[in-house]
């Protein structure tokens, strides 16, 4: 929901990152402010997944240039674990496995770490345990789930899903979805859709990064960006997804 | 790296103090003469000093085994002091005649040597160097009719046991190193718990190499008799020094019938630095031997210090119906290199054994697992579970796995499972992502993966395990 007086979330100016020593992202500009849902898309290499990782501040990408703010702050002085207290999810392209650490424990530890950054109550097990019960409904997830370790002998669509588990226990200002809908079947992306849309609320917002406009019928975008050689070429509504899904990428990178 | 990690890893050994306390040793070098010489100080019987001499003289017949996959420079056996002891050396009545700098050390190091600070009901036979400092709890024990001393003082107490059992698990020819702690072992710790009897609090021995260019040999002889029971923990730390430093330790377990003994070790170690430098060398033999029926031999150890490791606690499964269990963490970072399992005997009919080995690998380290599940042809019904899983921290580490199966009887089931995993910056970039901190993330991961063997770890040991792995691993990745 567009509202042009809300509070910007995130504003990033003229990023430029490198990965290994190649530059992947060329001045990238972007504001979100809460209540919106942003959707980003564009062809493999267009420096999508790059952008998200820059943003959570994986350790392989290299900021060279530009600044990002986040709710006032200079990201890029956070720690990865820092970004995240401060609000900003990133849901994984590919959802790692941690054996041996089960569901429950680490979102107990998650979800008490950001309670204590503010200043909040920590919950025992057992008063977790309900919070966390009310969650699954959300992704329509098994209460097995939980006593399973992270992830390990889960399905493609069990991990996305699990993921937008952790989304709803953590409660993001800002959550940035990398693909999620990336090998998903017609009834696990629905599922994960309806999770991110009780989750949308006029305090938070979402970007989605996707090929694909079949995810944007579920979760409807407020603004579609799309990127291209480590920019982003061109803004519009969910029409512009609904014409690139019509006529591909190569018009666009014509007409730029 | 982020500061942090870099500072964690850099975080020094914190048993790594000498005490400055006046000590006697014999000279370097090992002889017929330095065996005399140490049997004599400890005013021991003739038949002891034949036990040693007839072990020298077999050890000088052995060779150094070369099979295990760790490799070090030629260790010079005539450049050790094979006996050090604190002084004066005067017999101690009480608690409170142990010298004040030692005590001060124990406390340094968490062993509470005064027994009105015992509150935790843990019986501590404290090994310094190579002298049994002394035993908490005695008292009460002897009550009850269970002997928990050291080593001297059960040969001097209590010779007809210890001729008795001393070598019947581990012959003084068993192996190079068994052979040459027969030949100049110090003390150690000796426990018998009487029949029927289980044995009220943990008994626990706390292991100290202080003595720069010492050996440490101990001797452990646990016998529990029939229908009986006890729980054992052995700790052990050693200063850090930069030369090398061997234990070669032997312990024996000896179960009647349905007795029960379960034996815990916590090993930290001086591990050397962080280019391989120092640390100790560590060629343990520990075998137990369910001699009676229905008797329960139980290993758990936590390795987590040595530059070198060397020891495969052993079940010899006699009596028939009986269990031999094998829990174990090995964890090596830097340059450690670890070389660590078990052998499962099984003899007698309707024998168990279970073997859970872990082995976690950081920095530039070698683990590897070696285990032999063996069923004669006299164990009909024989059963073993094995599960070997390693973790790999970083992408310099190597983990090996050398599983021996040899069975001889068709009635024998034998599973064996094994895993490999990693923690890499992906899962640690997860973990910070979800606004949980390296060291946190460490501590969970490892914890989970060790779960199945801490659960058989007694509580303080398992905090202790869990914080010791933290502290060890911390930086490894980053």
């Amino acid at each position: 929901m567009i509202n042009k007086d809300s509070k910007v979330l995130l504003e990033v100016k003229n990023l430029r990152a490198e990965v290994g020593g190649v530059q992947i992202l060329k001045g990238v500009d972007l504001t979100i402010r809460t209540g919106e849902v942003h959707a980003i898309m564009g062809i493999n290499g267009s420096g999508k997944s790059t952008f998200s990782k820059v943003l959570a501040g994986h350790p392989d990408y290299a900021v060279t240039g530009g600044t990002a703010s986040f709710e006032g702050k200079d990201l890029f002085s956070l720690e990865p674990e820092e970004r995240a207290r401060a609000g900003l999810f990133l849901a994984f392209q590919y959802p790692v496995e941690i054996p041996g650490v089960s569901n429950s424990a680490l979102l107990r530890l998650a979800y008490n770490t950001l309670q204590s950054e503010r200043g909040l109550e920590e919950l025992d097990p057992l008063e977790f345990e309900d919070l966390v019960q009310e969650k699954l409904k959300v992704v329509e997830m098994d209460p097995s789930f939980l006593g399973r370790s992270v992830n390990e002998g889960f399905s493609g669509g069990e991990k996305k899903r699990n993921e937008i588990l952790q989304m709803a226990v953590l409660a993001p200002r800002l959550a940035i979805l990398d693909e999620t809908d990336s090998g998903l079947d017609i009834d696990a992306l629905r599922i994960v859709a309806n999770g991110v849309n009780s989750l949308l609320s006029p305090d938070n917002a979402v970007v989605m990064v996707t090929h694909y406009q079949r995810l944007l019928n579920y979760i409807v975008p407020d603004y579609v960006h799309v990127m291209d050689g480590g920019r982003i070429v061109r803004t519009g509504d969910k029409n512009l997804a609904l014409e690139l899904e019509a006529r591909g990428y190569d018009w666009l990178r014509a007409a730029a | 790296m982020s500061t942090a990690l870099h500072n964690l890893v850099n975080q020094p050994y914190k048993h790594g103090f000498v005490t400055d306390i006046e000590t006697e040793a014999v000279p370097k070098g090992l002889s017929e003469d330095v065996i005399r010489l140490i049997s004599k100080k400890k005013n021991e019987p003739e038949w002891l000093l034949e036990f040693r001499l007839q072990a020298y003289r077999h050890w000088l017949t052995m060779e150094e085994p070369s099979w295990a996959n760790v490799n070090y420079p030629k260790i010079d056996f005539q450049d050790i002091i094979y006996f050090a002891q604190p002084k004066p050396k005067k017999q101690l009545a009480s608690m409170d005649e142990v010298d004040p700098e030692l005590r001060r050390t124990f406390e340094k190091l968490g062993v509470p040597l005064h027994e009105q600070k015992l509150m935790t009901g843990v019986a501590v036979d404290v090994i310094f160097d190579s002298v049994s400092v002394t035993t908490t709890y005695k008292a009460k024990l002897a009550e009850i009719g269970i002997i928990f001393c050291s080593f001297s003082e059960a040969v001097r107490d209590y010779p007809d046991l210890v001729k008795q059992y001393l070598g019947s698990v581990v012959p003084s020819g068993d192996n190079f190193y068994a052979a040459l702690n027969s030949a100049v072992f110090t003390d150690g710790s000796f426990c018998f718990i009487p029949k029927g009897t289980k044995c009220p609090m943990d008994l626990s021995t706390y292991f100290r190499i202080n003595t720069e260019g010492s050996g440490q040999f101990e001797r452990t002889l646990i016998i529990a008799e029939e229908g009986s029971s006890v729980c054992y923990l052995e700790g052990c730390t050693a200063p850090q020094f930069d030369t090398n430093q061997l234990h070669a330790a032997v312990v024996e377990l000896v179960a009647l019938d349905n007795a029960d003994i379960k034996y815990s070790t916590v090993q930290n170690w001086y591990a050397g630095d962080e280019n391989g430098k120092g640390g100790i060398y560590n060629f343990v033999t520990k075998r137990g031997l369910c001699k009676g029926i229905n008797s329960k031999i139980s290993w758990t150890q936590v390795e987590t210090g040595s530059a070198i490791t060397w020891k495969y606690p052993s079940c010899v499964l006699l009596g028939d119906n009986s269990i031999g269990e094998f829990y174990s963490v090995a964890l090596t970072n830097h340059l450690q290199q670890a070389d660590t399992g078990t052998k499962m005997i099984h003899v007698g009919k309707n024998t168990r054994s279970k073997i859970i080995a872990k082995g976690i690998s950081a920095g530039r380290s070698n683990n590897s697992y070696r285990g032999l599940v063996k069923v004669g042809s006299r164990a009909a019904g024989a059963r073993n579970y094995s599960q070997c899983d390693s973790m790999l921290i970083g992408d310099r580490c190597i983990a090996n796995t050398f599983p021996t199966i040899d069975v001889q009887n068709t009635t024998a089931t034998i599973e064996h499972e094994a895993s490999t995993s990693k923690i890499g910056e992906d899962q640690m970039f997860f973990f910070a992502q979800r606004g949980i901190g390296s060291e946190e993330a460490i501590s969970m991961i490892i914890n989970g993966f060790c779960k199945d063997v801490f659960v058989h770890l007694p509580m303080e040991f398992a905090v202790e395990a869990t914080k010791l792995l933290g502290l060890k691993l911390e930086g490894s990745v980053g």
